[in-house]
C-alpha cells in the first residue's frame, strides 16, 4: 500500500512538470460565467490541467432558503480513480469549503454550508493523472450566512457538548456502505464580531483495523453542527476520530445498522 | 438586512412617481352574497407579481365592510381599498389578519384608521420580524413595496363569542399548523370559511413555520364544520372540503417521504432533487416549494433517524 501511494506521488510530481509547461494558459471557460473563475482556478489548481467534466455531479437548491444550511451533495460515479475533492464557493469571503479524501471510498460527499451571497459552488476532482475535473451550479440567496455569528457563540451550555458526534452506517450493495454523521460544533467563521474562526479541521474515518478508509477536512464555510454524508467502499465497523483550529479531539465508533 | 434597507430608500426616491394602480389591478369576484374575493397569482414573489400572490377578502355588511387579510404592500393595501370602494358605498370598520406571513398583513398601512385585530401569536410575531419581512420582500418584489411598513395589529380577535356586523355572523377560529397563530373567519350568515393559509388549493403549502401534526390535527376538525364555500390562503375558492382534503395529502405525503429518505441515509440534497409524483408535481410553484420544505422540514427528521429513531 505504502509502495503504491508513493510511487503514485512519484508519478503525480512528473505531472505537475510536465503540465505546468502545457497547462499554463489552458484554463477553459467557465460555463457558470463567473467574473472569480480564473482567480479560483489559479488559487487552486496552479498549472495543473483542469477540465470541465459532466460526470462530476454538484447538486444544491438554485435559491438558499436558509443561508446557514444550505445543502449540496457532490457525486461523480462515472469518474474513477479521484484521490481529491475540493469543495469551493468563487463568491464567498472564505472560499475554500472543503476537502474531502475518499482513501476506500467514493468521490461522494454530501453536507450543508453557509451562503453569503449568490456563488457558484463547485467541486474539483483530482485523478491520479493530476488533472482536476470541475463541476458546479450557482446558488442565490438573501445574505449573511457566513458573517452570522453561530447558535453556539450566544448559549455557552452548548460548550459541554462540543465534539458530540452521532453515526450511522447503512449497507450497501457489493459489501459498500452510506455513513451519515453529526458533529455538535460552532463552526465558527471569524467573520462574525468578536467571534473568533472555531471549526473543525479534520474527520478520519477508519476501519477496525485502524486504517483510514477517507478524511474530510471541513473549512469555515461547513455549517454548524455538520452533517456529512459518505459512500464507503467497504462495510463494517468504524471509528471516527476528528479534530478543530483550537486542538479539541472527538472520536465515536459506528456499527452497521440493520441488514 | 441593512443592505435590504438601502436599496428599499434608494427605490423609493427614483418610483415616486407610480401610483398603486401602476402595479395592482384587482377584480373583487363575488363568491357569496355579499362576500368578495381579490385572487393572487399562484406563483413565489417576483418583481412581476409584485408579491400579490395570495388570496385576499372582504364582506360587506350593514354595520360597514370586514376585510381578511391585506395582501404583500401598503399599495396593494389602497388598491384593495379602491376596489371595495368600487363595490359599495359602507367604510372599512374591522380587518382581519389570518396570520403572520408577509403575503397576508404587510398592506396594513392603508388600513391604520381602523381596527386590526389577530391572534396573539401572529401580532407577537409581526412585532418581533415584521420589519425583517418587510425587508425580505423589497428585496424579492422591488417598488412595489414603497412606503410599506410592519403594521402591528391593535386589537385581538375575539375568538369566544360569535361577532355580528349588520345580519353577518362572524366565528372567528383560533388554529396553529401553518404557523403558531392561524386565525379563520367563518361566515355563518353565507357559510363561507375563510381558511387563511390553513388550506392550499392547487398550490403547494408553504412550512417555514409549520408545526405539521398540529396542522393535521386543524384540517381534520376544519373539515368537520359545516361550511359551504371555502375561501383557500392560495389558490381558487372551492365549495367544499377538497382544498383541506388536498392540503393533508400534500403534508402527509411530505413527511413520509422525508422520513423514508432519512431511514436509507438520504442528503438533504439527495432529497431536494427526488423526482415528484405527478400529483404533486402538477401543483403551481413545485418543485420549488418542496425544496424550501426539505430545508425547513428535513434536518429535524434526518437528526432523529440519525440516532435510530426509525427503527421499528
Ligand atoms: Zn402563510
Amino acid at each position: 500500500m505504502r509502495a503504491l501511494s508513493l510511487i503514485a506521488g512519484v508519478v503525480f510530481a512528473a505531472l505537475l512538470v510536465q503540465s505546468a509547461v502545457v497547462a499554463a494558459a489552458a484554463v477553459p471557460d467557465d460555463p457558470l460565467a463567473s467574473s472569480q473563475w480564473r482567480y479560483m482556478a489559479r488559487k487552486y489548481f496552479r498549472d495543473a490541467p483542469v477540465v470541465f467534466d459532466e460526470r462530476v455531479q454538484v447538486i444544491a437548491p438554485d435559491y438558499a432558503e436558509d443561508s446557514l444550511n444550505t445543502p449540496v451533495q457532490v457525486s461523480a460515479p462515472e469518474l474513477e480513480g479521484v484521490e481529491q475533492v475540493l469543495v469551493f464557493a468563487d463568491m464567498s469571503p472564505i472560499t475554500k469549503v472543503l476537502d474531502y479524501y475518499p482513501i476506500k471510498a467514493r468521490p461522494s460527499i454530501g453536507f450543508s454550508f453557509k451562503v453569503q451571497q449568490a456563488t457558484p459552488i463547485r467541486a474539483a476532482m483530482r485523478t491520479a493523472d493530476g488533472t482536476w475535473h470541475v463541476g458546479g451550479t450557482w446558488v442565490d440567496a438573501q445574505g449573511g450566512g457566513c458573517t452570522a455569528p453561530s447558535v453556539a457563540s450566544a448559549n455557552p451550555i452548548w460548550e459541554t457538548r462540543l465534539g458530540e458526534t452521532e453515526a450511522r452506517v447503512w449497507p450497501r450493495a457489493n459489501g459498500e456502505s452510506r455513513l451519515k454523521f453529526r458533529v455538535v460544533h460552532p463552526m465558527d467563521t471569524g467573520l462574525a464580531a468578536g467571534i473568533p474562526e472555531f471549526f473543525i479541521t479534520e474527520v478520519a474515518i477508519r476501519d477496525a483495523d485502524g486504517e483510514t478508509l477517507a478524511r474530510v477536512e471541513p473549512y469555515e464555510p461547513v455549517s454548524e453542527n455538520p452533517v456529512i454524508t459518505l459512500d464507503l467502499d467497504v462495510r463494517g465497523p468504524l471509528t471516527l476520530a476528528g479534530r478543530d483550529n483550537n486542538g479539541n479531539r472527538f472520536e465515536a465508533s459506528v456499527a452497521p445498522s440493520g441488514s | 438586512m441593512r443592505h435590504g434597507l438601502a436599496l428599499v430608500l434608494g427605490l423609493l426616491a427614483s418610483a415616486g412617481a407610480m401610483g398603486q394602480a401602476d402595479y395592482y389591478d384587482l377584480a373583487p369576484r363575488q363568491v357569496a352574497a355579499n362576500t368578495y374575493v381579490l385572487l393572487g397569482a399562484q406563483e413565489n414573489f417576483s418583481f412581476e407579481n409584485h408579491g400579490a400572490i395570495s388570496n385576499t377578502g372582504f364582506i360587506v355588511t350593514d354595520d360597514g365592510v370586514v376585510v381578511i387579510d391585506t395582501g404583500p404592500s401598503r399599495l396593494y393595501g389602497e388598491a384593495m381599498r379602491a376596489a371595495i370602494a368600487d363595490v359599495t358605498d359602507q367604510p372599512v370598520v374591522q380587518v382581519y389578519i389570518t396570520h403572520a406571513h408577509p403575503d397576508h398583513f404587510l398592506g396594513s398601512n392603508a388600513f391604520e384608521d381602523v381596527p386590526i385585530a389577530a391572534l396573539p401569536q401572529t401580532t407577537e410575531a409581526i412585532r418581533e420580524i415584521g420589519t425583517d419581512l418587510a425587508s425580505n420582500l423589497y428585496n424579492l418584489v422591488g417598488s412595489a413595496m414603497r412606503g410599506t411598513t410592519a403594521v402591528v395589529p391593535t386589537a385581538k380577535a375575539d375568538t369566544e363569542h360569535r361577532v355580528a356586523f349588520g345580519a353577518h355572523e362572524l366565528e372567528l377560529i383560533a388554529a396553529r399548523g401553518h404557523t403558531a397563530g392561524d386565525l379563520m373567519v367563518f361566515d355563518h350568515s353565507t357559510g363561507v370559511l375563510f381558511a387563511g393559509d390553513i388550506a392550499f388549493h392547487g398550490r403547494a403549502p408553504t412550512t417555514p413555520n409549520a408545526d405539521i401534526a398540529a396542522w393535521h390535527e386543524t384540517l381534520a376538525a376544519t373539515q368537520q364544520r359545516d361550511f359551504k364555500t371555502l375561501v383557500p390562503g392560495h389558490g381558487p375558492v372551492v365549495e367544499g372540503g377538497e382544498a383541506l382534503a388536498q392540503t393533508a395529502d400534500y403534508l402527509t405525503w411530505l413527511v413520509q417521504g422525508f422520513e423514508q429518505a432519512a431511514a436509507r441515509g438520504a442528503s438533504a440534497a439527495e432529497v431536494m432533487f427526488m423526482p415528484l409524483p405527478d400529483r404533486w408535481a402538477a401543483l403551481a410553484v413545485e418543485p420549488g416549494e418542496y425544496r424550501r420544505s426539505v430545508s425547513h422540514l428535513y434536518p429535524a427528521i434526518e437528526r432523529a433517524a440519525l440516532e435510530g429513531d426509525d427503527t421499528p
